[in-house]
């Protein structure tokens, strides 16, 4: 069991939406990084999302494009993400992380050698953008070998007779992306988005974290309302990009309380 | 007669050619996935879509193209009898309008009023622009903006088509961003959107569908070889970037099993430099664009940038038919250097009256030596797949003719 369900247990029971936040392992640097995930963690995170940067992020606006650039640049790779996680851990044991990127640079690495590696590290989950319940098979059964969550996006697109395969296996939590379109572009209506919830967690039997477009406290007070947690990255990134770590973790302070007050 | 055999039979129901292929997309995407293969399975039997296609293609693109004997290259190589498919004379002056017709026939017919594709020197883009303006459909081209500067002529082309031209400025601004950006804009608006991929690459079922649209080439060279010659080739020959037009020629001779099928790469300037885009020679499996196939790529999985001298080369993957057929000996891939594909223009040019691509330039590179290894009873055809018109700036810079 990985600290996830724990983690979206306790939210229940004290009747709070989680804050899950989305950090770029490696933008600018690794030290950045550190101090973002425990800055984040401090502030209220409840669960941090460690993207892995990829050359060809096809599902990302451009802020998350322009960070995954700027940690290749700065040399980062999987190996270096996964030394992160375990710097993160020894400060840092009760905050899930869940690593969040493209196939192919897991696929380089080998699924059953990554799974390894980021169970060894002290990672909780892995979210694979490009690989749906279609391709999962190899990916999948290495991540459950390890005891780690492969945690599932969901989209408006997911129609009833397709939603139950895509949950099938998944466990921790189910990312619903509120919109469609690439990450950091504006989210979707709150009433479609109160709908889709109530669908997917009924058919997953799991909680439900929005994301997509999240990008004041705000509007994360108003997805709290309706989903187990708040996912935000772009926001997150392009202040971390514009204004540095203090107004980053600022800004993830805000939103963080705006999840947890939500209710 | 021919019977099908385990190289013909491909993709299973999964979209998989062996271990290569697939579909590997944002979950926003797998519903349009699956309901472009369900439609695609449905109107490629259904004969007012086939008849549709095969008017539009005598009647607009001009087929068949014919099968022309090469007779001073021949003598020029001393060796097997060269022969060309002249897909270069198709509207547009290459091959990719076959696809981009097929393509957007089924647009129509699933209800899409939105045109979107990728292009790298702007061949697919101006075909795609082409069929879209005479069918009527609003159509947005996703390009490199480094491609964008160096390809002039065809952005002019594709505005005066009424195609709307994004320059697309994230990554290197070359054709694997092109396609990113493409990729984005169709998980932002899936429904009404259909996405005219450019090559035999791209989720289940595009390698597939797209192979199908092109295999007219192989289809129409064969027939035409029995009849001119009796007999079929020794070879057929074609170069990849993506590998349409080789996989468009090479299907309806997979069962023929006596006819080599070599298809050649580039190779930059040396497959021992970091700059060439010779996928299967030079690179390893992956997953990009929707599918596991080989990919020019660093040890921790992210992906390099092309370089040939045609920009219509330069694309980091192959599709996943060429990495199958490449893992169980069907075909045999080769590669040349920017250097031989110029020489090629050249040649090809002064003795054959012909100016080709530089695609198809790189092709006769390898049909040189083939034509050797064969010698004189050898037959080889190749597949002309487009003309030379749109690389006449960028070979006048590299021999350093100033125009």
């Amino acid at each position: 069991m990985t600290r996830l369900a724990p983690t979206f247990a306790a939210l229940k029971s004290d009747n709070r939406a989680g804050f899950v936040a989305y950090v770029m392992a490696g933008d600018p640097d690794a030290d950045t990084t550190l101090k973002m995930m425990q800055g984040l963690a401090d502030k209220g995170a409840d669960v941090l999302e460690l993207g892995v940067p990829f050359t060809d992020p096809m599902a990302d606006g451009p802020t998350i494009q322009r960070a995954a650039i700027r940690a290749l640049e700065g040399g980062t790779t999987l190996k270096g993400v996964l030394a992160l996680v375990k710097r993160f851990r020894e400060t840092h044991m009760d905050t899930p992380v869940v690593l969040m990127g493209y196939a192919n640079p897991f696929f380089a690495y080998g699924f059953e050698d990554f799974a390894r590696d980021a169970a060894a590290a002290g990672a909780d989950g892995v979210i694979c953008v490009d690989i749906p319940p279609e391709e999962d098979t190899e990916l999948r059964s290495a991540l459950e070998g390890q005891g780690l969550s492969f945690v599932r996006l969901a989209a408006p697109t997911t129609d009833d007779k397709r939603l139950p395969q895509v949950v099938a296996h998944t466990s921790g939590f189910v990312y619903y992306v509120s919109t469609t379109g690439v990450t950091g572009a504006g989210s979707g209506a709150t009433g479609d988005i109160e709908a889709a919830v109530a669908r997917v967690r009924a058919a997953s039997g799991l909680p439900v974290a929005v994301g997509f477009g999240v990008k004041t406290p705000e509007r994360a007070t108003e997805i709290g309302k309706v989903a187990d947690a708040v996912v935000v990255g772009s926001a997150i990134v392009d202040a971390l990009a514009t204004d540095g770590v203090d107004q980053a973790l600022h800004l993830a302070g805000s939103l963080a309380d705006a999840a947890h007050s939500a209710r | 007669m021919t019977q099908p055999n385990a190289f013909s039979q491909q993709p299973d129901a999964e979209g998989r050619f062996g271990q290569f292929g697939g579909r590997y997309v944002a979950e926003t995407l797998m519903p349009n996935i699956l309901a472009l293969e369900e439609a695609y399975e449905h109107y490629k039997n259904d004969p007012d879509f086939i008849a549709e296609f095969e008017e539009f293609s005598r009647d607009f693109v001009g087929r068949p193209s014919p099968l022309y004997f090469a007779e001073r290259l021949t003598e020029e190589f001393g060796g097997a009898k060269i022969w060309f498919k002249r897909d270069e004379l198709n509207h547009t002056g290459a091959h990719k309008i076959n696809n981009c017709l097929g393509q957007v026939l089924l647009a129509k017919r699933m209800g899409k009023t939105r045109i979107i594709a990728e292009t790298g020197a702007g061949q697919h883009g101006v075909a795609t622009a082409t069929v879209a303006a005479r069918f009527g459909l609003p159509c947005e081209v996703f390009m490199g903006a480094t491609d964008v500067k160096r390809q002039k002529p065809n952005v002019f082309r594709m505005n005066l088509l009424g195609a709307k031209i994004h320059s697309v400025t994230s990554g290197r601004g070359t054709l694997k961003d092109a396609m990113n950006e493409a990729l984005r804009d169709w998980v932002t608006y899936p429904d009404e959107t259909f996405y005219v991929i450019g090559t035999v690459a791209g989720p289940h079922p595009y390698p597939a569908m797209v192979r199908d649209f092109q295999s007219v080439i192989g289809r129409e060279a064969r027939e035409q070889m029995l009849e001119r010659i009796g007999r079929l080739p020794d070879a057929a020959v074609a170069c990849i970037g993506g590998g349409s037009n080789a996989m468009g020629l090479f299907h309806p001779f997979l069962e023929d099993e006596d006819v080599r099928l070599i298809g050649v790469e580039a190779a930059g300037k040396g497959l021992d430099t970091p700059d060439h885009a010779a996928s299967l020679n030079g690179g390893r499996p992956g997953i990009l664009h929707g599918n596991k196939t080989y990919l020019l790529q660093d040890e921790d999985g992210q992906i390099t940038e092309g370089h040939s001298i045609s920009a219509g080369l330069d694309y980091p993957g192959i599709g996943p038919e060429h990495a199958f057929l490449h893992d169980v000996g069907r075909a045999e891939y080769r590669s040349a250097t920017d250097a031989e594909a110029l020489e090629m223009f050249q040649l090809c040019s002064k003795k054959e009256g012909i100016i080709p691509a530089l695609e198809p330039a790189h092709a006769l590179a390898r049909v040189r030596d083939l034509a050797k290894e064969l010698g004189k009873d050898g037959v080889i055809l190749m597949n002309m797949c487009g003309r030379g018109d749109k690389d006449v700036f960028s070979v006048a810079e590299a021999l350093g003719v100033e125009l």
